[in-house]
């Protein structure tokens, strides 16, 4: 007999190891098969050392981590993994887009919703429907009016008719849209991920990019997005709406979007470009193998900023396990430190260039242990307004068939990905 | 919140009784009063008739299942609400009647009516449910109605259905294994369906019953590949995977050549290969070495399906799903020619800004493939540069692909990244990092010392861990060279004092021992120090021990004889057996005795024999042969269900088992019904002012009288005046077909070219079926002509253009003659009188045809397209009442292939004739005309270096010998565009130049038109809905609000004939697509002011699209 399912089972686990749903597609299995996934999550020190991957006698578990929550699926047979990542993922995504949050309360309190959810997502542990707008069509999002009237009344949170999306071949958009004001607007959102070493020199940088649109238009409105210098992008994933054909020919995005918010698409600019690092920083961090204690010195200073303002600035360290405690005094901005953690967060905000943001002092480090041998890695979160780092430039957003004038509007923005500075 | 309220009180009340439910007896839940009592409430409200408490009930109920409570005693009171009118809570019946019918079986049947007849409701939606619920009710005796089901939806109208269909099968499967060949039956009909939605369900339901069955892919091949891209994500991934293994059961291996150079060049030996496995590798050697040079005779050539495979699925590495991606991404890797591999790196690189637990699975993958395909990830070495804070399980992985991707020429580089993590404060990661510079060293000569000064400095690392790790990786890399490092050996000695962790100690122990000649004074004193420690050392340090002494008193009895006696003497007594007969099995060996045995002799070379140093592998290494991205190959086991990836065959089977053949559109039945339609609606045929066929022919004159400028936007000139000798050359091709060999063709052709400029009729009458060519774009070409004279400013055709102005009408009178002269042979019908032709529309264009003006001839087109056909499938006498009478084609738009400026002086233009083919019905025809603007002849025109995506196919035009300067000629050529609208590209000779050139159709172009009646399109189109319906809402444009302008622009745009209509405000089109003859279905509904609603039905969704945006175009503006 070959498989006979893809995901036979699904439990959703809270970080303490509580099991608080399980829905079963085939014949239940009893959750005692978390047993050996318990197990293995008590000895992995962090929840995200968890492999995604375990092997029992009898099945694969296969789960991911997502919001402080395991969602760990059952598997009897051969599937490719990400299949079913994808999928968890997936879920944990309808899960935020419904219920605004994806957390063991939130779920609990709309056990009913999650299981139609499921019930719709996959059939026989294949996946069904997992289309958004789809699935909103059949289970519709609760809204505390909505579920009121329905206590009143005993109306139903669920569709009677199979929704549009499911048949078109646009499944991502639903027929029948009408807004009073149509409007299209587009982020352009850049991520540097850097790795900088301990002189300031750049080990690795690259830039990563996504636009986000959020469109609001009536009808089945045509779009097509033009680049003034479509030749940085390197790679790219798309949306399934964005015509791909029309991509390769002409470098132009071509859509009909869903409706509402949704990722068009991702991109990774060209290596051949240098990547402009907008912040400097300076720092020293030194441990002395007497007196128990340490120094911390570090200033962050503009660098190629193309004369934007630098904002949410803020460091995170992991300090040595050693640390027991810090004394330091910020020029700008706040620091907490966690002694739990052993993470010292300093927020900056703005970046003045006139009086460069600088946080010194003392780490009183555990009398008796080693000096820690390496120094802390710093991570540097920030953003810049206005600005797309590598240069790219919307040219111009038209619509085709509908007739009425949307508002358009693009937005840039850069960010700091994972940007680490080695020390 | 109701469900919140309802999952507190479930909450309060289960941690009463202590959460008795699951893991007990069903039954077992009643004993406790407290549940009695719940479910007594629940029961009651569940009898109720107020829906809202029986939503109530049943969201309480569900709240239970979902926290996996026993509320499998409400079954009776479930079960009852399954008929419920309240969607909802239906819905919830189901989910609970799914949870439990499998342990309430009886109840479970009391069901099944309602299921059955929700499968005949006339809601898609209830119907798919029902089958979902009926088909997921684990309840054996429902078999044969389940089977029934599944055969009944499998044929539904709602493809929706008909996918639920397909995910019942494997439900059913698991369910009574018995029935899997009514099952496979099921699936081979789903295969063949066309849409897009049952695509991915039914590949899905075939893995799982039948993968072994490869032989019912074979027909449906080339339809998933090219309906791939518009399959929902899940489904690629099913789809791709399977077609991986059926390319590798079909197609030949494009690397054959490369993988047996690698392997032969490469020869990495094992270490410890014995001489036998050494013969082995050498008669492997040979055999490949005469696999190789057999495939260097026979030069490899790629399978187009093979092609069209990797060429459908390269756009999915865009994919947003990382699992389409990986799949992809898996299939380039078994499937594609090593050049061609490199495009998924960029991909996965890309995933690897994903989840963590994609990235975890990517990871894997890469480091299976950076082994055999180093190069391709090289690029991104640095995408892998580990930050602190990611998992350590990634840093792992990031590592093993680092090391992997080392080699001499970023050595250094990685070596400096090393650097830094060996700082790091995860511990596992350093140790992980330590092992990663061993191999390093052990691959890369040239780097072995640095990496073993480093791990010697870590030797003085406060971490323990460190050290330890640092000491077994040097001991592996000691045994490389020994004689060279007696200081490291020394330095590890001294450190024996410091070290606890045993694996460390063991592996100094084995090190002095093995060297102990390079490190003579040091070693007595070691083992002094070990055999006090004895009785407190690890096992594995122990043994170590023994061996120590064992070494030391074969090279050095002397001085550690007494010390070699004392240790063995503890060991005697040691707990561990292992060590008890270890020490005994040495001392028979090494202390010679009067009773010992021959060999201890031989004892020196037992214990001190060279040994060959240790590889330090990828433990990736050869994970390949699971196929990569499956579950098997993340646990490197093989996991239940998992296919194996079959080995490339030695040679291809049958490609030809993927032909399918072109159903025939030309169908008898179809036929007759076209008859009766025309029995019924004689309208068509007399009606002169007013009925379709007219309209659209004055549609013509009228917009060839009304403007020319229109007209000739339109026809978008192929502005050629050597039009009929054009003609000419078309006709014979298609008459003497095949046969005729090319010789021929062109010494004809040649002949046509000298009369041309005489006279065209001449050439006319030359040719017996002149009838079927339209004079066609005449008109339109001649305002073309007019404008194109323009704007290349020629004074030459402008004398053309008045000569073919006065030859149109000429021609068209000897047209029609001819026409009624030559149709009676094929088309008896035709010549009688005009009574008959009253009911044939044919000759009713025929008969009012001559009354407009001159330049009204474009209707002729398609009065002979349609001759054509008929001559060619329908040699029936019915064929008259052909299509395309009723849908005029209007001019043809002419596109430049080749500019007078580029082309020194030769232009070349093409047009789409929209005649068939006649070499071969799956081409369409593309009429080329070369002008030589050039002031001296050009010789031999003819193409090569064809270049196609696979699949498409070209008859080339015949070679023309000579044109003359100032001439121009006209070949035809066919293509099979496989009805995708990709290039095709060839380069265009002449005697002396070659020029890149492509012609692309538009959609439209990809089909021809087809007869159907009013209810035929109606019933079609009822089977082409849902995903494949497209319908947009327009405004028409000013000037195309009338119904025959409506009808001109829609056949201008697509090659698609009219079918007639009751309503007037309704115009319809059917056509077939040339190469899969998928009907091509477009109505246009017009309303008041202007407004219209486009609809087009076609199976090939992109087609359909593109059509809708074509169609839209021509009547907006």
């Amino acid at each position: 007999m070959g498989p006979t399912e893809m995901i036979h089972s699904l439990f959703l686990i809270n970080h303490t190891g509580d099991i608080f749903l399980e829905k079963h597609w085939k014949s239940v299995i009893s959750r005692s098969v978390c047993d050996y996934f318990l197990e293995v999550k008590e000895k992995a020190v962090e929840p995200e050392n968890v492999p995604p991957v375990l092997q029992t006698p009898h099945h694969y578990l296969i789960s991911i981590y997502r919001d402080k929550l395991f969602f760990l699926s059952v598997i009897q047979t051969e599937v490719p993994p990400l299949f079913v990542i994808e999928f968890l993922h997936r879920v944990a995504d309808t899960f935020q887009d419904y219920f605004g949050e994806c957390s063991e309360s939130i779920i609990k309190d709309n056990v009913v919703t999650v299981y139609e959810l499921l019930e719709e997502m996959l059939d026989n542990g294949f996946p069904l429907a997992t289309e958004s707008n789809v699935l909103k069509e059949m289970i519709k999002p609760p809204t505390i009016l909505r579920s009121v009237v329905n206590t009143l009344t005993g109306s139903s949170n669920v569709g009677d008719k199979l929704p549009t999306g499911q048949l078109s071949n646009i499944p991502w958009r639903r027929a029948g849209v009408k807004y009073t004001n149509n409007e299209a607007y587009f982020d352009v959102i850049e991520e540097i991920d850097a790795i900088l070493d301990k002189s300031g020199m750049t080990v690795f940088a690259e830039i990563q990019g996504v636009i986000e649109a959020c469109t609001r238009l009536s009808g089945m409105p045509d779009l097509t997005l033009s680049f003034m210098n479509p030749r940085l992008l390197d790679d790219v994933s798309f949306h399934p709406c964005v015509r791909f054909k029309r991509w390769e020919a002409e470098r132009v995005l071509s859509f009909i979007p869903p409706d509402g918010n949704f990722t068009l698409m991702t991109y990774h600019v060209s290596a051949q470009n240098l990547v402009a690092i907008p912040v400097y920083v300076k720092q020293n961090i030194s441990f002395f193998e007497t007196g128990s204690c340490g120094r911390l010195d570090i200033t962050i200073g503009p660098k190629q900023t193309m004369g934007k303002m630098v904002e949410g600035l803020m460091v995170t360290v992991h300090m040595p396990k050693a640390v027991l405690s810090v004394n330091l005094t910020a020029s700008q901005g706040n620091y907490t430190y966690d002694l739990a953690t052993k993470v010292l967060v300093w927020d900056i905000g703005k970046l003045n260039p006139q009086k460069l943001p600088n946080l010194r002092g003392t780490l009183s480090v555990q009398s008796g242990a080693p000096t820690p041998e390496e120094n802390p890695a710093l991570d540097i979160k920030m953003k810049i307004q206005q600005l797309a780092i590598s240069g790219l430039k919307v040219n111009r957003l038209d619509m085709y068939g509908e007739k009425y004038k949307p508002f358009k509007g693009v937005k840039y923005m850069t960010k700091a990905g994972k940007f680490q500075v080695r020390t | 919140m109701s469900a919140s309220s309802a999952f507190n009180d479930e909450k309060g009340g289960s941690s009463s009784v202590g959460e008795p439910e699951y893991g007990h007896d069903p039954a077992s839940g009643g004993i406790f009063s407290s549940d009695y009592k719940r479910h007594d409430d629940l029961k009651e409200m569940l009898d109720s008739n107020k829906d809202s408490l029986k939503l109530e009930a049943m969201k309480r109920i569900v709240a239970m299942v979902a926290r996996g409570k026993n509320a499998s005693d409400l079954f009776p009171a479930v079960v009852k609400n399954v008929a419920c009118k309240n969607i909802e809570v239906k819905k919830l019946v189901y989910v609970y009647l799914v949870r439990y019918a499998e342990e309430q079986q009886d109840l479970a049947l009391l069901s099944i009516s309602t299921f059955q007849r929700g499968l005949k409701d006339p809601n898609q939606l209830i119907r798919a449910s029902a089958l979902r619920v009926l088909s997921s009710i684990r309840v054996t005796i429902i078999v044969p109605i389940m089977m029934l089901a599944i055969k009944e939806a499998a044929s539904d109208m709602s493809p929706y259905v008909r996918k639920t269909a397909a995910h019942a099968i494997p439900k059913l499967y698991s369910l009574d294994p018995e029935q899997k060949d009514q099952l496979i039956e099921v699936i081979e009909k789903l295969l063949a369906d066309k849409t897009t939605l049952v695509a991915g369900s039914v590949v899905m339901a075939f893995e799982e019953v039948c993968p072994e069955r490869i032989d019912l892919i074979h027909k449906n091949y080339r339809k998933l590949c090219n309906l791939l891209i518009d399959v929902e994500e899940w489904g690629q991934v099913v789809i791709i995977n399977m077609l991986t293994r059926y390319a590798r059961t079909q197609f030949l291996n494009p690397n054959i050549n490369e993988s047996l150079l690698e392997e032969g060049g490469g020869g990495e030996k094992t270490f410890y290969g014995s001489e036998e496995e050494t013969d082995e590798d050498d008669e492997d050697k040979d055999k490949k070495a005469e696999v190789a040079t057999m495939a260097k005779r026979k030069p490899y050539v790629m399978d187009p399906d093979h092609r069209l495979l990797l060429r459908n699925t390269k756009p999915l590495l865009q994919s947003r799903n990382a699992a389409v991606v990986m799949a992809v991404a898996q299939l380039y890797f078994h499937l594609a020619p090593k050049a061609e591999v490199g495009v998924i790196a960029k991909a996965l690189v890309r995933l690897l800004r994903s989840h963590s637990e994609v990235q975890y699975v990517v990871l894997q993958n890469v480091a299976t493939m950076t082994i055999k395909r180093r190069g391709m990830f090289e690029p991104y070495l640095k995408s892998f540069y580990i930050r602190s804070t990611d998992p350590t399980q990634i840093k792992v992985l990031k590592l093993e692909v680092l090391t992997n991707l080392a080699n001499e020429t970023n050595i250094s580089t990685i070596l400096r990244e090393f650097q830094t993590y060996i700082k790091s404060m995860d511990k596992d990661f350093v140790a992980a990092t330590i092992q990663a510079i061993g191999r390093c060293a052990t691959n890369i000569g040239e780097v072995r010392d640095t990496c073993l000064n480093g791990l010697v400095q870590l030797l003085s690392n406060r971490d323990e861990l460190v050290v330890a790790e640092s000491v077994v990786v040097i001991k592996k890399l000691l045994q490389m060279q020994p004689e060279k490092h007696s200081d490291i050996i020394k330095h590890m000695a001294k450190l024996i004092d410091n070290i606890q962790v045993p694996m460390a100690r063991a592996s100094i122990l084995w090190l002095i021992g093995e060297y102990c000649e390079h490190v003579p004074k040091i070693s007595p004193d070691v083992l002094r120090k070990m055999a006090k420690s004895f009785t407190n050392e690890e096992d594995i340090v122990k043994l170590q021990i023994i061996n120590l002494a064992a070494k030391l008193y074969l090279t050095n009895s002397k001085q550690t004889k007494l010390l070699t006696q004392y240790v063995l003497n503890l060991a005697k007594y040691d707990q561990n057996y292992d060590i008890r007969d270890r020490a005994r099995f040495i001392r028979q060996l090494i202390v010679p005795t009067e009773k010992s045995g021959a060999l201890s002799k031989y004892a020196k070379k037992l214990f001190l024999a060279l040994k060959p140093a240790p590889v330090l592998e990828s433990p990736f290494k050869d994970r390949d042969h699971f196929q990569l991205g499956s579950l098997s190959h993340l646990l490197n086991a093989k996991a239940g269900g998992y296919q194996e990836l079959p080995d490339w065959p030695e040679a291809a089977p049958d490609p030809s088992v993927r032909n399918v053949e072109v159903p025939e559109w030309t169908k008898c039945s179809s036929r007759e019904k076209r008859k009766e339609k025309k029995v019924e609606k004689p309208f068509y045929s007399d009606s002169e002012g007013e009925s379709g066929p007219t309209e659209s022919a004055d549609s013509e004159s009228d917009s060839a009288n009304g403007s020319e400028s229109v007209s000739g936007s339109e026809a978008s000139g192929s502005g050629s005046e050597s039009e009929e000798s054009e003609e000419g050359s078309e006709s014979e091709e298609e008459e003497e077909e095949d046969e005729e060999d090319e010789e021929k063709d062109k010494k004809k052709k040649k002949k046509e070219l000298k009369k041309k400029p005489v006279q065209e009729s001449e050439s006319e009458q030359s040719s017996e079926e002149e009838e079927r060519k339209p004079e066609r774009k005449s008109k339109p070409r001649k305002s073309d002509s007019e404008t194109e004279s323009d704007d290349e400013e020629e004074s030459e055709s402008e004398s053309s253009q008045s000569e073919s102005d006065e030859s149109e009408s000429e021609a068209e009178v000897k047209k029609k003659k001819k026409a009624a002269q030559s149709k009676p042979p094929a088309k008896p019908v035709k010549t009688d009188g005009k009574k008959e032709k009253k009911e044939m529309s044919l000759l009713d264009l025929d008969d009012f045809e001559p009354a407009p003006s001159p330049q009204v001839t474009p209707v002729n087109s398609f009065l002979s397209s349609s001759l054509v056909t008929d001559l060619e499938g329908l040699s029936l006498s019915d064929s008259v009442l052909s299509p395309a009478t009723i849908a005029p084609s209007s001019a043809l738009k002419s596109y430049e292939l080749l500019h007078r400026i580029t082309g020194e002086g030769l232009s070349v233009e093409y047009c789409f004739s929209r005649q068939p083919f006649s070499p071969d019905a799956n081409m369409v025809a593309v009429q080329i005309q070369f002008t030589n603007n050039a002031t001296s002849d050009t010789k031999n025109l003819h193409m090569e270096d064809v270049k196609l995506q696979s699949g498409m196919r070209v008859k080339e035009f015949p070679e023309i010998e000579l044109l003359p300067a100032g001439e121009t000629t006209t070949a035809v050529m066919g293509i099979d565009f496989c009805d995708s609208t990709q290039a095709a590209n060839f380069q265009l000779c002449t005697h002396t130049r070659k020029f890149f050139v492509s012609i692309q159709p538009p959609v439209g172009e990809l089909m021809r038109p087809i007869f159907l009646t009013e209810n035929e399109f109606k019933k079609e189109q009822g089977q082409l809905m849902g995903m494949n319906e497209i319908t947009e809402r327009l405004t028409l444009d000013v000037k195309c609000r009338n119904e025959h302008t409506i009808v001109q622009r829609v056949t201008t745009a697509a090659n698609l004939s009219r079918v007639p209509c009751g309503s007037d405000k309704e115009c319809r089109f059917a056509g077939r697509t040339v190469t899969s003859s998928s009907l091509v279905l477009v109505t246009v509904a017009t309303k008041a002011e202007g407004a219209a609603q486009l609809t087009v039905n076609c199976e090939k969704m992109v087609i359909g699209t593109m059509l809708v945006k074509d169609i839209l175009q021509a009547l907006t503006q």
